[in-house]
């Protein structure tokens, strides 16, 4: 077993080396550009362009036509958004999204509102699903899109996408998905999940980074984005700017694999995180799962372990790469806003820790961060003023504390 | 972000961990943070009441790395000095001390506050209990 282990399979994936390899000729021996129609350098570069479309189609159950190339999924949300705002200004001002939706999401919906449009955020359950109900009750005349995420980045919860689907569709409202920790990873289907738009990316799918591409519905309905930049007018006007072909060639096969393994990787994800789940359960007490199991990515496990903060339990595992919602490890000092959003008390979130399983990981592994993960809690507990208080049966909510 | 040789060995090595009777007339205890702030630190003294040296310091805490370096490194400095000695100790020495980055300030504010609290709590109960001086 090789130190250190990666566990942090949300943030990105290691490259399949599959992927490498499929990429690498189009460095230096198949280097056109997919754009150039006249030569056969240009020719080869867009039969790979192509090829990958149909890969990633594939795995969505879209056509190749539907799938538009950017740099990555932060791009796609930016184009989804406010490529449909902007398109369907005369139609409407109203977007909903929800409370735990990614910053690409959410920072694009406030850029809007500063342009008069009006954006409902909605609360989530304390399982993290959105309330359908109050979806429902949120969509307006003059609502245009709706924009929830397939699957939670942080908590793995996976909304229930084909209804809220169904919902737009019954409404006559857009509905754009943001399908980056989902896709590739359990089964995703445009046509059966009444998705219109979806946002994907490759580095979260075995792929390279700085490519992601955007689903964007031909027929029933035929849906139309303005472009964001202006330039060339490349992937059928929405994105122009020269296609990052190797990128692209790479993220065609992570698409193809993931496709081909995700019968066996599903299983195999679910039952080394269950062990992992039920092995820290098992030997720590005070330890509280964030968000729902029964409606969750089957390679994620987000667990709090009370009284130890988060960044100190990842200073003390320093070989294992996780992540915690700590406002110690974010850039604002603010803990994770997706626990605060399912009505996690600051302190629980504080010491949360979110495990991501991927395809490389081995059992042996999994044993290892288990085991490790008990060892370090249990000293920082011992260290922990908080842990001695609650073993000393004081409630801490009652003590008056001095906050700075 | 990557920790200082010295905020890692206390880190790792925490000097003077563990708590002391509150009750105890020469033991002054300061508890400073709230949970919900990511950072609690316990800091308790124990005084020689004839010569008015500290002769044992503890803490607990629950915090970053860098607060509970803070905080074990503020046991080391405690110990040995008089009480007004120790209410000298500034922030910033335990800034220079562990290298602590801006971020991380905080954690060393923390620690003088502890400092300060254990010390006022001490010297209220001297001035309460003048017998046993």
């Amino acid at each position: 077993m090789k130190l250190p282990i990666y566990l942090d399979n949300h943030a990105t994936t290691q490259t399949d080396p599959r992927v490498v390899e499929t990429m690498l000729p189009f460095f230096t021996e198949y280097f056109g550009n997919a754009a150039s129609r006249n030569h056969s350098f240009g020719w080869v570069a867009e039969e790979g362009v192509e090829l990958a479309r149909t890969q990633i189609a594939n795995l969505i159950g879209a056509n190749s036509k539907e799938i538009v190339f950017t740099s990555g999924a932060t791009e796609s949300n930016n184009l989804a958004i406010k490529g449909v705002a902007e398109m369907y200004a005369e139609r409407g001002n109203h977007i909903i999204t929800a409370a735990t939706e990614h910053k690409a999401i959410l920072d694009t919906c406030k850029h809007l509102e500063k342009q008069g449009y009006r954006v409902t955020y909605l609360p989530l359950q304390g399982s993290g699903l959105v309330d359908l109900d109050m979806l429902r009750d949120a969509i307006t005349d003059k609502t245009i899109l709706v924009s929830i995420m397939y699957a939670n980045n942080e908590i793995g919860v996976i909304q229930q996408v084909a209804e809220i689907g169904k919902i737009c569709k019954d409404k006559g409202v857009l509905f754009h998905t943001d399908g980056v920790q989902a896709v590739g990873k359990i089964p995703v289907n445009v046509l059966k999940d009444n998705i219109d738009i979806m946002s994907l990316t490759a580095h979260k799918m075995y792929g390279p980074k700085g490519v992601g591409a955007l689903y964007v519905r031909r027929r029933n309905p035929r849906v139309q984005i303005s472009a964001q930049m202006d330039g060339g007018g490349h992937e059928r006007g929405m994105r122009s700017g020269t296609l990052n072909v190797p990128g692209i060639v790479g993220f065609g096969k992570a698409a193809e694999l993931c496709h081909q393994l995700m019968d066996v990787e599903m299983p195999k994800h679910r039952v080394m995180r269950d062990r992992l789940k039920a092995k820290l359960e098992s030997s720590l007490e005070e330890t509280y799962i964030n968000g729902t199991m029964e409606h969750r990515l089957p390679h994620n496990l987000n667990m709090s372990f009370a009284y130890v903060e988060g960044e100190s339990l990842l200073m003390g595992i320093n070989d294992i790469a996780v992540s915690s919602g700590s406002a110690c490890t974010s850039a604002t000092l603010e803990p994770s806003y997706v626990l605060k959003a399912l009505g996690l008390g600051d302190d629980l979130a504080h010491t949360s820790i979110r495990f991501g399983i991927g395809r490389f990981n081995t059992d042996e592994e999994i044993d290892y961060v288990g085991n490790k993960m008990i060892e370090v809690v249990n000293k920082l507990r011992e260290l922990s003023p908080l842990w001695e208080m609650f073993k000393d049966g004081v409630d801490l909510s009652k003590v008056e504390w001095t906050a700075h | 972000m990557a920790y200082s040789e010295k905020v890692v060995d206390h880190y790792t090595n925490p000097r003077n961990v563990g708590s002391m009777d509150k009750t105890d007339p020469n033991v002054g205890t300061g508890m400073v943070g709230a949970p919900e702030c990511g950072d609690v630190m316990k800091l308790q003294i124990k005084v020689d009441p004839i010569s008015g040296i500290i002769e044992d310091a503890k803490f607990k805490t629950f915090g970053c790395g860098s607060a509970i370096a803070s905080s074990s490194l503020a046991t080391e400095w405690l110990k040995g000095k008089t009480v007004d000695q120790a209410m000298q100790i500034k922030n910033t020495e335990i800034v220079t001390e562990l290298a602590l980055p801006p971020v991380k300030v905080h954690c060393s504010v923390l620690a003088e506050d502890a400092i300060k609290a254990a010390i006022t709590d001490y010297k209220k109960k001297a001035v309460a209990a003048p017998a046993l001086v």
